[in-house]
């Protein structure tokens, strides 16, 4: 389950309500389940509401772990041990 | 002393609407055709004032379509129901090869519709008429209760004159055979979503919607019997289409993600919706199978034209007992395109 | 698009596929399972099945919450409907879900009954204020990530004194389902790819006492096609090396502790029940929620004192099996012959991210071809 996509803070709005865009298409959406949301931030967007922040750093690492297992050789590609 | 001229107010197309007896077949319908229809089509045929159009034929071989519209809501960027109307119906004649020759269009308006919204959707059919080099001829009004039509319903119906030596079908695709598409997938389906109040997007997408008879007569010109067959993906998008062509060829079809064009907000659109471009609608763009030896001079044909400038080879047609199209991804693997099942609904799943 | 395009990346996927083939141990058979309907559909729509070796294999399993939505509540849904004064909100995903004989939302709605399709609960919400006569009823299912929405919206009934709302709750839980497919018999899973979305909400800590029990890797996988396929490798590394721990590949959105609002929220609005039955799974304890005592005026099955009728599936439907991963969907007599997705007969059909759906709509074209192969063999 669960269609989520990752969509930018475009605007806060008041009332816990925020315009977000993705990719030219824009769309107003809840963010009452997390706090201090700024301008810039990206978002899971879930039915309407933002669920999580995306960290960008951690995205970042997980892009260079990918490129990093893919080159025969290199030692581990993982994410955290949680 | 000569009797007194009855005369009668002006349509008020500011604040009126269709009432009942507009379609009654009296004073009041004539009133409509007279300050409504009759100058938005502009035509000597339908200025004579018969119920029927008549015309010569000319030698060869006619082909005739028509098509309902229902759509809504009625207007739409890049668009209303009117243009629609018009361009879809040339298209369907265009897919054959032929050169559209005259359009019929019959309204059915609900009691109560503004009479200047009628006013702005016979202009738009005027116009897009006009810039296709057709007229629409003849036509029909009905008024129905309130309650009973979604605004208005309008049927075109058109014929055409297909070349000598043209001989265009479904059912002619050949394994070796390219699939070459014209333009980006996925617009207007998406633009009229946006419209939808409960799904709450904003964009800039326009409906693609378009008469594709010039361009079709220049991929004509250059592929001539390398042609196999063109057809336009309406509802159910590219994936109907192309299975509607496998089924009755008897082939299976291949085809690569990456090749196929689909606009940055489109995709953002459909990513939100959760919706496959494959099977999003379009109203001004085309599907062609040639012959390989036929298919650069085509695709090149199609560039050159204005509604062809993003014309792709997006795969081929190859022997499948199973008919099924089968679809590279950008991602690597493989995975089948099939009809869209049921009713185009996003979802949060 | 940012956030989504850099994890389709085809050259890295072939890369990463390659390592894979070369880090599977030829003797071995590893069977992952996707929890997660989302990610069941990803894994068909990209032909991510294609990258892997013959004995990787991808089980599909039950997070599709539509496909695990028992017959009867669909009824409900039906009959709330078609009372005239209630004025029905659902997602879209569930308007073709057959309930009992033949009936659908989507049939309800042609023979004349108010439902409406939204995007949000939000929009149940406005629609409930807009239309004070109506009684609006949202229909609420969904894991643990549409869970919080449901929560929040009745927190906004609340807060405007709404008193046209209420809410027909088939919230269900993901370590529940997980539990019961391994307490399965005849399951035979190796290790998960934990759902994404569900895991920005719950954390990954949940999984913990499940990957210790029954001693299975979970990884935390996110939604896009490399993702899962990273996902897929640290799986096959800690089969190799005997572990059977929680990670967590989808470190940009999950954390261990989750969203702690969108718990809180949970909590506060609802409670275990303490059994409900699983289309294809069975009756499981504390399997699903239900809305506390305190906010009995906004629970639809009390306001409309709806008593569920419990619904058999076709016989010869093996849904119950393929959504446990015992069998595959073309195992299934019924697959391609009375049931698609235009004519489904059971639930792992009924939505688009049901393993037979799936399979249906992207990769059936692979039966046809091992059946080629086999014949060819002959």
């Amino acid at each position: 389950m669960c269609l989520a996509i990752p969509i930018r803070v475009e605007e806060l709005l008041g009332d816990d309500m925020a315009r977000v865009m993705l990719g030219g298409v824009s769309k107003v959406i809840s963010i009452a389940l997390l706090e201090d949301v700024r301008i810039g931030d990206y978002v899971l967007l879930h039915a309407g509401f933002a669920l999580t922040r995306l960290d960008q750093d951690e995205a970042a690492r997980t892009l260079a772990l990918m490129h990093e297992a893919a080159v025969p050789g290199l030692a581990v590609a993982e994410g955290d041990r949680a | 002393m000569t009797a007194p001229r009855l005369r009668t107010r002006r349509l008020d197309l500011r604040d009126g609407r269709v009432d009942l007896s507009h379609g009654a077949g009296g004073r009041a319908t004539a009133q409509l055709i007279d300050e409504i229809f009759r100058p938005a089509f502009d035509n000597p045929m339908l200025d004579r004032g018969n119920d029927q159009a008549e015309f010569s034929v000319p030698a060869g071989r006619m082909v005739m379509s028509t098509d309902a519209y229902v759509i809504s809501p009625l207007f739409f960027p890049g668009g209303d129901i009117g243009s629609l109307a018009v361009h879809g119906t040339i298209n369907d004649l265009a897919m054959a090869g032929a050169q559209p020759l005259h359009l019929a269009a019959s309204y059915i308006i609900e009691e109560g519709f503004p009479l200047g919204d009628l006013q702005r959707i016979a202009a738009s059919m005027g116009r897009a008429a006009r810039e296709a080099g057709i007229a629409i001829v003849t036509g029909d009004t009905k008024v129905v209760e309130r309650g009973k039509g979604d605004g208005v319903f309008i049927t075109t119906t058109g014929i055409g004159l297909v070349p000598r030596g043209l001989d265009l079908s479904g059912d002619r695709a050949r394994p070796g055979d390219r699939i070459i598409l014209s333009g980006s997938i996925g617009d207007h389906g998406v633009a009229i979503m946006s419209l939808r109040s409960n799904l709450g997007f904003d964009t800039e997408i326009r409906s693609d919607s378009a008469a594709l008879h010039g361009l079709v007569a220049d991929m004509v010109r250059a592929g001539g019997p390398a042609l196999r067959l063109m057809r336009d993906p309406t509802r159910g998008g590219l994936a109907a289409t192309l299975n509607e062509i496998a089924q009755q060829s008897r082939v299976g079809i291949m085809i690569e993600e990456d090749a196929i064009p689909v606009r940055e907000d489109v995709a953002a659109a459909c990513e939100l919706l959760g919706l496959d471009p494959l099977t999003v609608a379009n109203e001004g763009k085309l599907v062609a199978v040639v012959a390989s030896e036929g298919a650069d001079q085509v695709l090149t044909a199609m560039r050159a034209h204005p509604n062809g400038v993003q014309a792709a080879l997006i795969g081929r047609v190859i022997a499948d007992e199973q008919c099924f199209v089968q679809m590279k991804t950008s991602f690597g693997g493989g995975r089948i395109v099939d009809w869209l099942a049921g009713e185009q609904l996003p979802r949060i799943c | 698009m940012k956030h989504i395009d850099e994890y389709r990346d085809g050259a890295l996927a072939r890369a990463m596929a390659a390592v894979i083939a070369r880090e599977a141990v030829a003797a071995r058979s590893y069977r992952f399972m996707e929890f997660c309907g989302g990610h069941t559909h990803a894994i068909s729509r990209y032909g991510i099945e294609d990258l892997l070796p013959a004995n990787v294999q991808m089980i599909h399993g039950p997070g599709c919450p539509v496909c695990v939505l028992p017959i009867g509540r669909i009824d409900d849904a039906i009959h709330l409907a078609m009372r005239p004064e209630v004025t029905l909100c659902t997602y879209a995903d569930l308007m073709r879900v057959p309930a009992s004989a033949g009936h659908s939302l989507l049939k309800a709605k042609a023979a004349g009954a108010d439902i409406r399709m939204v995007y949000s609960t939000l929009d149940a919400i406005r629609i409930a204020e807009a239309e004070p006569g109506r009684e609006v009823v949202f229909f609420a299912i969904g894991f643990e990530t549409t869970t919080p929405p449901t929560a929040l919206a009745i927190r906004l009934a609340r807060r405007k004194r709404l008193t046209n709302f209420s809410v027909f709750c088939n919230h269900v839980l993901t370590p529940s389902a997980i539990r019961a497919i391994l307490d399965t018999p005849d399951v035979r899973v190796d290790g998960f790819v934990g759902p994404a979305h569900v895991s920005t909400v719950i954390g990954t800590d949940p999984y913990a006492a499940i990957a210790a029990a029954y001693r299975k890797p979970v990884v935390v996988a996110g939604f896009e096609p490399l993702d899962v396929v990273q996902a897929i490798l640290m799986l096959i590394r800690q089969i190799n090396e005997g572990r059977h721990e929680v990670q967590n590949q989808y470190i940009r959105a999950v954390t261990a502790g989750g969203n702690r609002i969108a718990q809180s929220e949970m909590a506060e609005i609802f409670e275990r029940r303490p059994w409900f039955e699983w289309r294809g799974l069975g009756e499981l304890a504390l399997s699903a929620l239900r809305l506390r005592e305190a906010y009995a005026d906004l629970d639809a099955e009390r306001r409309f004192d709806v008593e569920t009728v419990p619904a058999a599936d076709n016989p010869a439907c093996e849904c119950g099996a393929i959504l446990r991963g015992v069998k595959k969907p073309a195992e299934c007599k019924l697959f391609g012959t009375v049931c698609s997705p235009e004519m489904p007969m059971g639930s792992c059909m009924v939505s688009p991210e049901g393993a037979c759906a799936a399979h249906w709509t992207y990769g059936r074209f692979r039966d046809a071809a091992k059946a080629g192969a086999e014949s060819a063999r002959v």
